[in-house]
């Protein structure tokens, strides 16, 4: 670079830099400060290196909400994604009823997580919420509170009625920005249309699909409000996902140790999945580009 | 009063965009930089008014070195091929904005206001929104705004790229009236060579991220310096024979070993060969490329001297007034361009003639071996 | 291949026109002939988008019918109409190859694997992308896309017609050179029935054998090239044909000679009493400038040197003409005199070419 270009530019980062600092950097720190120390209370820590980090990688009750949070997330988002471009696909394109639809699907999304969680534990309950007394009543053995079944296809249920608006509007906006000579061109070819879908409208909306997905992912594998109000992890542990698992043994059991090791290892797993992900599709991209060259 | 590009480079992620470039625009000059598409026009120019930095070299304005100096903090006005436009503003506020931040006094921004607008024969529409007016409308507003502060360099990118074609010719007799009346050093990236010979000035032919030439328009137009320079200056694309010269004889292979030869007098019927001419009566033997223009290749003899080929009709192209013939010569394409309407059987053989005088020869390294004799008597 | 028949086709975006204005497209009737290639032409918004979108079956006409081969199509889809197109911007698929952006029309109406291969061999030979054939489409140049888009029209072989929406806008030059007679060949060997759409007269003049000039709704002639040039219909035409376009001059017409100001100019035609706004219209090519003080007393005020020829502004009571002068002529600005070739003189009334008898 010439010496002449200005450089001071980079001092308008600084508030940045400091903000992420103390919300980020600082809160952060602490937890790796936990998570290598040990204490038998008043306040007095020692050195403990490893240990907590190697305990948790062996705990059968981490592996178990592991396993619970990652089956979740695949089944939201094998819900979720497909459903979400479905209803993009059926939205009306433009006019009133398009204004109307972005409304409806826009709901849930303002809806804080705690409420969407009482929301469904009243709608499932048996005796008065609609869903439940419905269900009971057409003889199907419905219980939340009990069933393992019915426990996990509530909290299946309330996160794709939450969130695959997100996703849905995500592709709304992707197919909004194809051009209309693209699908006069397919009307010309005589194409079908899944292969319409296939061949202009998935390519067109693959940006924002990889948005959609990171987001859901990162967001699904973080979540604590909801099962927490509606099923308190029970029946037993069935719903106990990571996040759940991570409180209960940070604050139920005042385990900070284990707990610090435990939530840097959740961390690191989120972003290297996220990583990982994001690198692969914008390889991918960027093969085809190159490939065409 | 300049401005000077000095040993300027410009190379993203190892790729060359510009090669080193030495260029000087003279106060009060039209400049027309030339050259197709990703040629590095674009580049050029956001170079030339600080938008980018350079790699390497310098930039001077007026003598001064402004290299590293914000667009803001340079006076550049720059029109793009997409008409910019404030939306909600009216004509008038659009193209008093630049005048706004410079806090003059009212009366005197209104006075430059009118007057740019009168000269762009906007004044009717001085209280209307931009996107109620028509393309070439906006495109006005967007001048207007450019030329209103005065910026002693303006910048205009492919500005009639979008407008339709008769609009575009109402507008390309105007910007040099614009241009004269205005005093800056105008530069004026185009694709279209007519463009760049409409507009006068001087040109600088692009090709490939490096200039190859810059002088007064038609001196580029009739002495390009090397055959790339000829190529990017000519539409429809200039005709191109590869010949050898040997012993007093040009010959060419490839050929479809017809009648080629010289026309009514010019001797010489054996196939694939034709005798030297005048103009490369001088030089070495060995190889050379031949370069004529489609409005030089005729399809009757012009008289004494005249080159001659047999060519084989690919297509014919009527304008109306005039006919592009596309012909197949050995493995080259040439067009001619010949007045009235020719309409000629697709795959007949036809003959060709090109007076030497209007023939250039390019040698092996491209560069201009021989300038047509015309261009140099004119 | 079809004959294409318009019967008193109108088209309004509003839903009760009451008004011609509200009219994009007014009444029209028109044969296009099979297997010919027409030009659509004129500036944006004359309606030329909206005939375009009614023959290939996008918008429906609020008046008239439209006929392939006497078959009443107006109110048939565009994939019945089985017609092809290919847009301004280029329409490819992406993930595709080039080989099966080429095949993907034929593919969809079930054609033998066999027959698709040859012929997509065959297209890829005539537009020059047999090298690319297995490349991904995306990452290609805009004028490589914009050929597989010229690539995919062509591919079916029995399409009524293939229609071209301004499709070498984007496009450079020199490259326009190569896919116009491209283009033309191509017309040559399988003989649609094509119609292109355009703003640029001579890409219109170049590629059709016939051009309909429309101007504000309305079609103001159809007609050769030659005939556009040499015998504008309409003061539109003049001025919309030929670059820069026919200058036009209030005159007296008596007999066969005009009176411009204090000079008499020679026509190539007798006329009788004529009413109205009379103009003589002469094109700059059929102007000369000369020395010896006959003819049109001008001043000249600039000289614009387009390499092949010179355009001579001049001017002439307040009014612009211009002179087309040969490569070669030495003109210096100031005063000077011109004439025109008298059988090359048109003579308008209120804007309408008037046919005057042999003199």
């Amino acid at each position: 670079m010439n010496k002449s270009v200005n450089q001071k530019a980079w001092f308008l980062v600084l508030p940045v830099l400091l903000l992420v600092a103390f919300s980020a950097v600082v809160p952060l720190m602490t937890v790796v400060n936990y998570s290598v120390q040990d204490t038998f209370g008043n306040n007095a820590f020692f050195w403990n290196g490893i240990a907590w980090f190697s305990d948790t990688l062996h705990s059968p009750r981490v592996w178990g909400s592991l396993g619970r949070q990652t089956a979740f997330t695949a089944i939201i988002l094998a819900i979720e994604v497909p459903l979400g471009i479905f209803v993009a696909l059926n939205m009306p394109k433009k006019g009133f009823w398009s204004t109307i639809c972005l409304v409806l699907m826009a709901l849930p999304l303002l809806i804080p997580w705690n409420v969407v969680g009482t929301i469904w534990q009243i709608f499932g309950r048996v005796d008065i919420g609609l869903l439940g007394y419905t269900l009971f009543h057409l003889g199907i053995d419905y219980n939340y509170t009990q069933g393992f079944y019915s426990a996990w296809a509530t909290v299946v249920v309330m996160d794709v009625w939450h969130w695959t608006s997100l996703v849905a509007l995500l592709c709304y906006a992707g197919l909004q920005s194809i051009p209309q000579a693209y699908y006069q061109a397919a009307r010309i070819d005589q194409a079908s249309r899944w292969k319409v879908f296939r061949y202009i409208e998935l390519p067109k909306m693959r940006g924002v699909l990889t948005i959609a997905i990171l987001l859901r992912f990162m967001d699904s594998f973080k979540i604590y409000t909801e099962p927490f109000v509606l099923t308190g992890g029970g029946p037993g542990n069935s719903t106990t996902f990571l996040s759940i698992d991570l409180v209960k043994m940070a604050l139920g059991q005042f385990d900070l140790g284990p707990a610090a090791a435990f939530s840097l290892m959740y961390f690191l797993i989120i972003l290297l999945v996220s990583w990982v992900f994001y690198t692969v599709m914008m390889q991918i991209d960027k093969d085809d580009v190159e490939g065409g060259k | 009063m300049a401005l000077e590009l000095s040993g300027v480079e410009k190379t993203v992620t190892g790729r060359p965009h510009i090669h080193r470039t030495d260029l000087t625009l003279e106060k009060g000059t039209m400049n027309v930089l030339l050259g197709a598409t990703l040629s590095g026009k674009t580049t050029l120019m956001r170079l030339m008014a600080g938008l980018e930095a350079p790699s390497a070299g310098r930039i001077l304005w007026h003598g001064q070195d402004v290299t590293g100096t914000r667009v803001q903090d340079r006076n550049v006005a720059m029109v793009y091929q997409q008409f910019i436009n404030y939306p909600s503003m009216s004509v008038y506020d659009n193209i008093a904005s630049p005048l706004m931040l410079t806090r003059r006094p009212r009366a005197e921004i209104d006075r430059e206001v009118r007057a740019t607008a009168e000269m762009l024969q906007l004044t009717p529409l001085l209280q209307r929104r931009p996107l109620e007016l028509s393309g070439g409308q906006q495109q006005r507003c967007a001048l207007a705004r450019a030329l209103v502060k005065g910026a002693g360099l303006v910048l205009l990118d492919e500005p009639l790229a979008n407008l339709d074609y008769k609009l575009r010719e109402e507008l390309r007799q105007e910007i040099p009236k614009i241009f004269e009346a205005s005093g800056a050093i105008f530069v004026y990236a185009t694709t279209e060579p007519e463009e760049a010979l409409l507009l006068g000035g001087k040109t600088a032919t692009l090709w490939q991220g490096r200039v190859t030439q810059f002088g007064p328009t038609p001196e580029v137009y009739r002495r390009p310096c090397d055959a790339i320079t000829a190529r990017v200056f000519s539409d429809p694309p200039m005709n191109l024979l590869q010949v050898t010269k040997a012993g007093g004889r040009l010959r060419f292979g490839g050929a479809d070993g017809g009648a080629d030869g010289g026309g009514s007098n010019g001797g010489g019927d054996d196939g694939g060969a034709l005798p030297v001419f005048a103009a490369m009566a001088g030089l070495a033997d060995g190889p050379y490329t031949l370069g004529f223009r489609a409005n030089h290749l005729r399809l009757s003899d012009p008289g004494p001297g005249a080159l001659c080929f047999t060519a084989q009709v690919v297509v014919t192209e009527i304008t109306g007034s005039e006919t592009f013939v596309h012909l197949d010569h050995g493995p080259s394409r040439w067009v001619a361009l010949v007045h009235g309407v020719r309409d000629l059987a697709p795959g007949a053989a036809q003959p060709a003639f090109v007076d030497p005088a209007q023939v250039y020869v390019f040698g092996p390294d491209s560069a201009l071996a021989a300038a047509a004799a015309y261009a140099t008597a004119a | 291949m079809a004959k294409i028949t318009l019967d008193a086709l109108a088209h309004s975006y509003l839903p009760h026109p009451k008004a011609e204005q509200d009219y994009a497209l007014k009444q029209l009737n028109h044969v296009w002939a099979d297997g010919e290639a027409y030009a659509l032409l004129g500036a944006s918004g004359c309606g030329k988008t909206t005939l375009l979108n009614i023959i290939s079956g996008l918008l429906t006409p609020s008046q008239g019918r439209i006929l392939f081969n006497d078959r009443d199509v107006t109110q048939t889809s565009t994939t019945e109409r089985n017609i092809a197109q290919v847009f301004q911007f280029p329409v490819v698929y992406d993930t595709m190859t080039v080989r099966a952006n080429l095949a993907f029309p034929l593919k969809n109406r079930g054609a033998p694997a066999a027959y698709v291969a040859e012929r997509v061999q065959q297209i890829a030979r005539m537009i020059g992308l047999e090298e690319m054939l297995e490349r991904k489409a995306r990452g290609l140049t805009a004028d490589a896309k914009q050929k597989i888009s010229l690539g995919r029209g062509m591919v079916r072989e029995d399409v009524n017609a293939i229609l071209f929406d301004e499709p070498l806008t984007v496009i450079d030059p020199q490259m326009k050179w190569e896919l116009r007679t491209q283009l033309k060949k191509l017309h040559r060997e399988f003989g649609h029935t094509m119609i292109y759409v355009t703003h640029d007269q001579t890409e219109a003049l170049t590629f059709a054998d016939k051009v309909v000039v429309m101007h504000d709704g309305r079609v103001v002639q159809i007609g050769t090239p030659q005939e556009l040039f040499e015998t504008p219909e309409h003061t539109f035409v003049g001025y919309f044909i030929g670059s820069p376009g026919m200058n036009l001059l209030p005159a007296h017409v008596e007999g066969a000679r005009a009176r411009v100001g204090d000079t008499q100019i020679a026509l190539g035609a007798r006329y009788g009493a004529l009413s109205g706004k009379v103009e003589i219209g002469v094109r700059p090519e059929f102007l000369r400038l000369n020395r010896v003080g006959a003819g049109l007393p001008v001043q000249v005020t600039r000289i614009e040197d387009v390499g092949r020829h010179k355009i001579v502004r001049a001017r002439f009571d307040g009014r612009e003409i211009n002179i087309v002068a040969p490569e070669g002529d030495r003109i210096a600005p100031g005063a000077a005199h011109v004439e025109a070739d008298p059988g090359r003189v048109n003579v308008y009334v209120d804007d309408w070419r008037v046919q005057g008898e042999a003199a």
